[in-house]
């Protein structure tokens, strides 16, 4: 008889999600599904409010990544305003995206995922936590809450507040940085870097050891992969246009510009989960399947542009290639990406421009529909808006990094379940836990953050189904 | 001019006659909490928050427009009092949608500041989530509806100061909801002056500059000393 396995909750992500691993009648797997189970309807409350509200409003879809949604609303605004916002609210909110993408890389790799390499995978799970790190490592584990810290401190240096600053807005952002915030940065770069080069020295010499297998087996699979780049085809995290690369390096679509999304990108539904479906357009669901997020930033840029950064992408891409295929790689390219925002706020630090009075200008509707884009942590972010002739919202689309994971989560969690199950499973028989920690370890390479990505609420948990051909449950487990 | 001599929480007062009882309060030098009272304006006890028990009445009056009389003794802080205030404040945010996350007037909204001085930490109330609209049709202000609880501010300061009468309240009950005009959209009103008085006599956010966002209505300054020396007096110790 055929039966489901489900993980649920899956653990150490953001958000709600399960994992069901099918079996035919002779206990051998047919397929796994990665779904996520909760909802939460922002597109659809957003209107009838002014667009001056969203960045306020959509900021609140995540705690984790509040930041991402500012900017994409704030961009999104400028747009219908018709502004070009001044110089220097340009760099401040640059600045703003790359603290908090080094914040929330830092979460993902010390909180939420080191816990698995360097306490293994075989660790029992109530020890393979962060503070199970705390008490193996605890000069590591401090030093990567510290980095963390670095990143939301600057966030609140900036914006007032670490979570939820509603500080970027249409026109430009509301203060300037003072003199303390600014000091503040420099006096803790120094750290931050000794932080992410210690990351960077523990976490190499896995790869090259007990870390191998995870590499071919994690997400390991041809696929494209969009994200935005300068105009030299540098790394960019919040100007520039969108770039779109298939695994074999070809450049299928370059300067593509955010208000033509629908053109390129279409949303597959499908009725197990929350999440949708985004693929490339012109190539269908199938091979227009496409990853973002860290990985897809670093392989579409050409060079990131600064030294120790560029180094550290050499090194990945010697490792793996021009184009890096293997989702295991998100994680080094995250170490990569701490290093690219260091030395680019060190850089936009010692810009005398940044500290200009000038970062606000007013404007009055000018359209009725926007696109915005941003790369969150996660990947690229699209907020599109549609208003009245009053500026009231009419329609909303978010495109959140996740969704457009989607696709290759699902693919991720079919490898590893193919890998991790090569034979059939008697009925009946207990479901491993280094296997669910293994299926899970194969989504947080993502570092999903599902509430973001449904705009649904809560924590992650995992369960584990066993489903037969009849649709019949067989065996569960679940943990969270 | 004539005084009156009067007693509040124990307390003996002169105040001149023709006082209110909340102007009685206030020159004691005790703290009576209002929403819907602006000097200047007409009282028209439309919060309750500024209820008082006076000795040989059995129903409670609103200070603002009770007049302070000879001899009489007026309790401010009872227990009761306190309580029925707080209660007032819930059923205000129980009966609109008030999200102070990402509204205009947060951190700087008269209801909000209400609701942490009574100490409310939640409403006992079931929330209502009526179905209300944001009228921006103004070029420079908007009002939104959900925001508002109905102190009649705006009516009085544009009848009143401006002359224009503008704003009206329109319903009876739960139904009673703020109108521009002749209930048009407040774009169309060919009466509004374009003061922005309304904006700066609304305790919360419901009145708004469109180019404000989260957080960014802030009183003007004179109105936010004001508030200010309303908000000093020296809290009130329990009686």
């Amino acid at each position: 008889m055929s039966r489901t396995v489900i993980i649920d909750p899956v653990t150490r992500i953001e958000g709600h999600a399960k994992i069901s691993l099918h079996l035919d009648g002779d206990g051998r797997l047919t397929d796994a599904r990665f779904h996520v189970v909760e909802y939460r309807g922002f597109e659809k409350f957003c209107e009838g409010h002014p667009f001056t509200e969203m960045a306020g409003i959509t900021a609140r879809i995540c705690g984790i990544c509040p930041v991402s949604h500012l900017l994409a609303a704030a961009k999104t605004g400028d747009k219908l305003l018709g502004v070009t916002i001044p110089p220097a609210a340009q760099k401040l909110r640059r600045l703003l995206n790359l603290a908090q993408i080094c914040q929330s890389h830092a979460l993902s790799f010390f909180h939420l995922s080191s816990p698995d390499f360097l306490l293994g995978w075989e660790c029992e799970p109530a020890r393979r936590n962060l503070f199970g790190l705390m008490a193996a490592d605890p000069d590591l584990a401090r030093a990567g809450i510290r980095l963390r810290q670095f990143g939301q401190q600057i966030l609140e240096l900036l914006g007032g507040r670490k979570i939820h600053a509603a500080w970027a807005v249409p026109g430009g952002v509301r203060i300037p940085l003072s003199d303390a915030a600014k000091a503040w940065i420099l006096e803790r770069l120094p750290e931050a870097r000794a932080t992410a080069r210690l990351a960077l020295e523990r976490f190499k010499p896995l790869l090259d050891g007990p870390l191998q297998r995870e590499q071919q087996v994690f997400g390991q699979f041809p696929s494209l992969f969009l994200g935005l780049v300068g105009p030299d085809g540098e790394w960019d995290c919040i100007d520039g246009q969108l770039r779109l690369i298939a695994s074999d390096g070809t450049v299928l679509a370059d300067h593509l510009k955010e208000d033509d999304y629908a053109s390129f990108l279409a949303e597959a539904v499908e009725e197990w989960s929350y999440l949708k479906f985004p693929y490339y357009k012109p190539l269908g669901p199938a091979a227009g399947m496409y990853r973002v997020g860290p990985l897809a930033r670093l392989n579409v840029c050409e060079r990131i542009g600064t030294p120790w950064a560029d180094a550290e992408l050499a090194d990945l891409r010697a490792r793996h290639g021009r184009v890096v295929t293997s989702s295991f790689a998100y994680h080094q390219a995250r170490l990569v990406e701490i290093v690219a925002c260091l030395e680019a706020i060190e850089q936009l630090v010692g810009d005398p421009q940044l500290q200009d009075q000038r970062v606000r200008v007013r404007g009055s509707l000018q359209c009725h529909g926007a696109v915005g884009v941003s790369e969150a942590p996660r990947g690229t972010l699209f907020h599109h808006y549609q208003v009245d002739d009053h500026g009231l919202i009419t329609r909303v689309n978010l495109i959140i990094a996740t969704g457009q994971n989607n696709l290759a989560m699902n693919r991720t969690v079919l490898q590893i379940a193919r890998e991790v199950i090569p034979g059939p499973v008697a009925a009946g028989a207990e479901i491993p836990e280094a296997l669910l920690n293994r299926l899970e370890a194969g989504i947080r390479c993502y570092d999903p953050c599902l509430s973001c990505s449904t705009h649904a609420a809560g924590q992650m948990p995992l369960r584990l189904q066993l489903v037969g051909v009849d649709g019949q449950l067989l065996a569960e487990r679940s943990r969270g | 001019m004539a005084a009156l001599t009067l007693r509040i929480d124990g307390q003996a007062v002169a105040v001149p006659a023709g006082s209110s009882l909340l102007a009685a309060t206030r020159l004691a030098g005790l703290a009576l909490p209002v929403l819907c009272h602006l000097d200047g304006l007409t009282p028209v006890g439309a919060c309750r928050l500024c209820l008082v028990a006076i000795e040989g009445q059995s129903k409670l009056q609103p200070a603002c427009t009770s007049e302070a009389l000879e001899g009489q003794v007026v309790a401010t802080n009872t227990a009761e009092l306190r309580e029925l205030r707080r209660m007032a404040v819930e059923l205000f945010f129980a009966e609109g949608n008030h999200v102070c996350a990402y509204c205009v007037a947060s951190g700087a909204c008269e209801l909000q500041a209400m609701a942490v001085t009574l100490g409310m930490d939640h409403s006992r109330f079931p929330y209502q989530y009526p179905l209300r609209d944001v009228d921006a049709s103004h070029p420079l202000f908007s009002l939104d509806a959900n925001r508002c609880i109905l102190c009649s501010r705006c009516v009085r300061v544009c009848a009143e100061l401006e002359g224009a009468h503008v704003w009206d309240i329109a319903g009876r009950g739960r139904h009673c909801r703020l109108v521009a005009g002749l209930d048009q959209p407040w774009g169309e009103v060919d009466a509004c002056t374009s003061c922005g008085q309304c904006v700066e006599a609304c305790p919360t956010g419901a009145l708004f500059h469109k180019d404000d966002s989260t957080a960014e209505k802030h009183p003007h300054p004179i109105r936010a000393l004001q508030l200010r020396r309303v908000h000093d007096l020296p809290p009130r110790p329990d009686p």
